[in-house]
């Protein structure tokens, strides 16, 4: 990647007249490293992947006439003598928020080449992904253990079943993948990997894209399949 | 080019993160309340202030050039469209299930806690 394909030299013009620009100059389109534009791709398909499940979840949850069971009920945990709506549920989506704010300052550290701190802050992002994923699979094997399968069971819509384990299923998978990414680059940074490489320390800023998304994902999942 | 969204200082991350607390906690207590067009509202109104949040300030998307938001941005706005599509159809099915099967005969459980 030279800069010379970067910047064609001219000043990049700001708002609609730049994007004219971008797209018709002889130059690469996106002003940003490869990386990251093909990141931010993949990241748009993974929008569609969870889309259309969500959107799946919406219609057989519309489409079936057997009751659909309450969430704030199936997902209640017994805490302080009370049963609390959701309990887990917020405490994983408060997991999941706190590793966020982790991920956004390792990606500004990793940029004020602060490699001690980067290390430890994406290190401290994957212990949260994994507590987070650790918790999901507490809540599964209690559904699981209540009856509740992929085909039925016992508080209403079979489609409820199936829904939850492939949603929040998928949305684990990606979190697993997150930790490891999230490890294997932190490591390198320890070592020094990136010190003398032309891109740097963007590949913090990649990662934390990668790790973001995932969060992103959550907020929706909250919303509409706990919630709603 | 990137340099410009990422000097910036920590200040707005640790706004927009006690904003996401803030916001996900207003989210949970929505569970309290009764079933309704407020609580609905709420829920949606909520979780696009969070997407919207995490999308431009930790993904830096605000940053970005227009070329780039509107690659990655606008294809998602045809999900709507299935979304529509979806719920017409949800909804024939519902009522075609219920002329020719009737209501619902299920019996079903209350959760319960152990």
């Amino acid at each position: 990647m030279s800069e010379a394909v970067l910047d064609s030299g001219a000043e990049e013009a700001p708002g609609k007249k730049g994007l004219v620009d971008d797209w018709s100059r002889d130059k690469q389109v996106f002003g940003v490293p490869w990386g990251k534009a093909m990141m931010w791709i993949f990241l748009l398909s993974d929008t569609f992947i969870f889309s259309c499940f969500l959107v799946g979840y919406m219609s057989v949850r519309t489409a079936t006439v057997d009751p659909w069971p309450n969430p704030s009920e199936v997902f209640a945990l017994q805490a302080f003598g009370h049963d609390v709506p959701l309990l887990l549920i917020a405490l994983m989506t408060f997991i999941l928020i706190t590793s966020s704010g982790t991920m956004a300052l390792a990606v500004n550290m990793g940029y004020r080449r602060n490699r001690e701190l980067t290390f430890w802050l994406m290190v401290a992002t994957a212990v949260l992904g994994a507590s987070f994923v650790g918790m999901q699979a507490f809540e599964w094997s209690k559904l699981i253990s209540e009856g509740v399968r992929p085909w039925g069971n016992p508080f209403g819509a079979a489609q409820f079943g199936s829904s939850f384990f492939m949603i929040t299923g998928f949305h684990g998978m990606h979190v697993s993948a997150g930790v490891i990414y999230l490890l294997v680059i932190a490591f390198r940074v320890k070592r020094g990997f990136y010190e003398n490489r032309p891109g740097g320390y963007e590949i913090v800023e990649i990662t934390g894209l990668y790790w973001h998304f995932v969060d992103l994902v959550w907020v929706f999942i909250f919303a509409l399949f706990y919630l709603w | 080019m990137s340099d410009e969204g990422t000097q910036h200082p920590l200040k707005i991350y640790y706004i927009m993160w006690v904003a996401l607390f803030v916001l996900s906690g207003i989210s949970y207590w929505t569970d309290f309340w009764d079933d309704g067009l407020l609580r609905t509202s709420a829920i949606l109104t909520l979780m696009m202030l969070k997407a919207g949040g995490i999308v431009w300030i930790f993904m830096h998307m605000g940053w970005e050039r227009l070329a780039l938001k509107l690659a990655i941005l606008g294809p998602p706005v045809a999900i709507l469209v299935l979304i529509g599509l979806m719920s017409l159809e949800g909804n024939y099915i519902e009522d075609s299930r219920l002329e020719n099967y009737g209501e619902s005969t299920m019996e079903v459980e209350t959760p319960g806690h152990h």
